[in-house]
């Protein structure tokens, strides 16, 4: 992956909207709808969200973020149901926010639909008279609708469940009937907050596969927030990372996990990322020099990221001596782990993890709190510059 | 089944205050029962005098529950959405005509509504109204008095409920009031039907602000409270035609409570 692949830097206050690129996989049935561009800010709480976000028509942004970082708050401005303090929300070239100008269009006419981890079927009705809700709520007669929930109730695999109340429902056919219910209201953008967070691992697998396909189906825009990196990777065309209330991190999603920029990222990528600056073709940081393979243009002290997996890590008790080796550093142990195949070893400074096996575990013989010796190749790092 | 486990746990003693307390509840209407003629009591209960007062009591019990629905629904629903400080106040203000003798209500709508009060004279010289002792105003002191009842009731459905599903509604492309009807209402059902027995209830029950603010004129503001009261007092129909007619309400209100308790979903069969 070329670093010129990487795509927004939503940095604050960049105008994201140009940069709102089509899915490179993904066939756009309905290129005129959900093209969405936000620029917002709200402080509650001692809790500040300032963000840009852009969606092109069709498109899957993925939002990931540790708990607390403001996803959820990103989608209720969105969805109409907060307010922000600053900014301007447009969708499909009509203006649904506007501070500066009181514009605030109400949550039921925006045409953005969403969707959380709890299902929320209406419990007096019938899954198909969940479906049916949308379509009757715009003014579509009783008969019609009711047709178009059977349709969808088909496509989401309920087509025999349409009589059934939502407690007669398992919790994975209640999200399918909450999915079908959110799109059978036809939104220009469907808002996902962790949908996938209360059911069971292995029903996740199908119900992410089916929401792939309507989405695509349908050519609805969507924005999934998560912190599970598979959401990202199977739903999403770009991944924005938003920590403490900023996008710290956005593009291509196999672009934002190759290249993490920010800890949160690295940690859901699986990867161990050093922040410093640029030094030549290695990254100073800690008092080290992680020594690489740069795959950007570096510029001497710009600030820049080195990147190896745990398992490049070599762990030793005592200073490896005589090799090739040009990353050399001792750091404490915080934790082990258990991981497949042997153990994960957490360090204080820099924070990384190496992954070692049970029987070089047992024959290092170290102990949280105890100084390890690290290495790794040069060849297995790879350095970025941090714009 | 698990009840009678937990009962062995309660102190004996309590059951001797806890039999009293039925006794209390049960042997009046045991004596009223007793007192029933039954071989005047079709008689009695089908007379026109009583006839009438059920009509009567029936109809306006009915227009004031419509009443309270009308209004009481809607002050629901601003209650239970409203923030706590302004819900407490108007809670407050909706449990006073609860709280307060009949009687006081009855003369309070009399200085309202009254032809010597301002709005009574505005009624009568705009209008050409004249609402004090008429069937009007028996709906009215019923509405006074059985407001609370229904108003509670429902906002106490309404605020558990949550704005949850109203807000899925909303992304749903609902408007506000396609919402009310479709989402808030159906699910606060339970408290909907709660709240309108008790009312139809209280409003049927009604003696005290009727008396006072719509009088007893047989055939126009004697309702069975009424009815039953003139007649124990010897005017009118006979003391047995009292009883008789107490009776009819007795078994209107279990009538009422059976068919509550069979409509309530998953209740004790």
């Amino acid at each position: 992956m070329a670093p010129g692949e990487r795509g927004v830097n939503a940095s604050a206050g960049q105008g994201a909207g140009t940069r709102g690129t089509a899915s490179p996989h993904r066939t756009v049935t309905d290129a005129s709808r959900g093209a969405l561009t936000a620029d917002l800010a709200l402080a509650r709480d001692g809790f500040e969200l300032d963000v840009s976000v852009a969606l092109g028509p069709g498109e899957v942004l993925a939002l990931l973020g540790p708990n607390g970082a403001g996803k959820s708050t990103l989608l209720g401005l969105l969805a109409g149901l907060l307010r922000p303090d600053t900014g301007r929300v447009v969708l499909d070239g009509r203006v649904l926010d506007e501070v500066a100008a009181t514009t605030h269009v109400r949550p039921e006419h925006r045409r953005i639909g969403l969707l959380g981890q709890d299902p929320c079927l209406f419990p007096h009705l019938t899954a198909a008279q969940n479906v049916a809700f949308g379509p009757r709520a715009a003014g579509r007669p009783r008969c019609e609708a009711s047709e178009l929930a059977g349709e969808w109730l088909d496509r989401v695999g309920l087509g025999g469940f349409a009589d059934r109340r939502p407690a007669e429902l398992s919790g994975g056919q209640r999200q399918r009937a909450a999915i079908a219910r959110a799109l059978a209201a036809a939104p220009a953008v469907l808002l996902l907050d962790e949908p996938f967070a209360s059911l069971d691992a292995e029903i996740v697998i199908d119900v992410r596969r089916m929401l792939r396909e309507q989405l695509a189906a349908t050519g609805t825009s969507a924005i999934v927030v998560s912190h599970d990196v598979l959401d990202a990777v199977v739903l999403a065309d770009r991944t924005a990372v938003l920590e403490r209330g900023r996008i710290v991190d956005e593009g291509v999603t196999a672009a934002v996990l190759a290249a993490p920029r920010s800890p949160f990222t690295a940690a859901i990528a699986g990867v161990n990322l050093v922040l410093g600056a640029a030094a030549g073709d290695a990254v100073l940081a800690a008092g080290h020099r992680f020594q690489g393979v740069a795959v950007d243009e570096l510029h001497d002290g710009e600030p820049a990221a080195a990147v190896f997996r745990p398992a490049s890590v070599i762990v030793a008790s005592r200073r490896p001596e005589g090799t090739s080796l040009r990353n050399i550093w001792s750091d404490r142990i915080t934790a082990i782990d258990p991981a497949p195949g042997g153990a994960r070893l957490r360090f204080e400074a820099p924070a990384l993890q190496a992954d070692v096996t049970a029987a070089a575990l047992a024959e290092l013989g170290l102990a949280p709190g105890d100084d390890a010796w690290l290495a790794v190749k040069a060849a297995e790092v790879r350095v970025h510059a941090i714009d | 089944m698990s009840g009678r486990g937990a009962l062995r746990d309660i102190p004996p003693i309590v059951v001797v205050p806890a039999a009293l307390a039925v006794a209390v509840l049960v042997l009046p209407l045991v004596a009223l029962v007793a007192r029933v003629e039954w071989s005047t009591f079709v008689a009695d209960a089908t007379s026109p005098e009583a006839m009438s007062a059920l009509g009567l009591s029936l109809a306006t019990a009915t227009a004031a529950t419509a009443c309270c629905l009308l209004l009481g629904v809607p002050l629901a629903l601003v209650i239970a959405r409203a923030s706590p400080g302004v819900a407490g106040w108007l809670r407050a203000l909706v449990t006073i005509p609860l709280v307060l003798p009949p009687m006081v209500g009855g003369i309070a709508l009399l200085f309202l509504l009254g032809r010597t009060s301002l709005v009574g004279q505005a009624l009568e010289l705009g209008l050409g109204l004249r609402l004090p002792f008429t069937t009007a105003a028996v709906v009215i002191a019923q509405v006074f008095v059985a407001l609370p009842f229904l108003v509670l009731s429902v906002e106490g459905t309404v605020r558990a409920a949550g704005t949850g599903y109203e807000r899925v509604a909303a992304t749903l492309g609902a408007s506000r009031w396609h919402a009310f009807r479709r989402v808030t209402l159906p699910l606060a059902a339970p408290g909907l039907v709660a709240g309108t027995v008790l009312c139809f209830a209280r409003a049927l029950g009604e003696f005290g602000a009727t008396a006072l603010f719509a009088g007893n004129a047989a055939g126009t503001t004697r309702t069975m409270p009424l009815a039953i009261y003139t007649a124990f007092n010897g005017a009118g129909v006979s003391q047995g035609a009292a009883v008789a007619l107490s009776l009819v309400l007795l078994v209107v209100a279990v009538v009422i409570l059976v068919l509550v308790r069979g409509w309530r979903p998953g209740s004790a069969a």
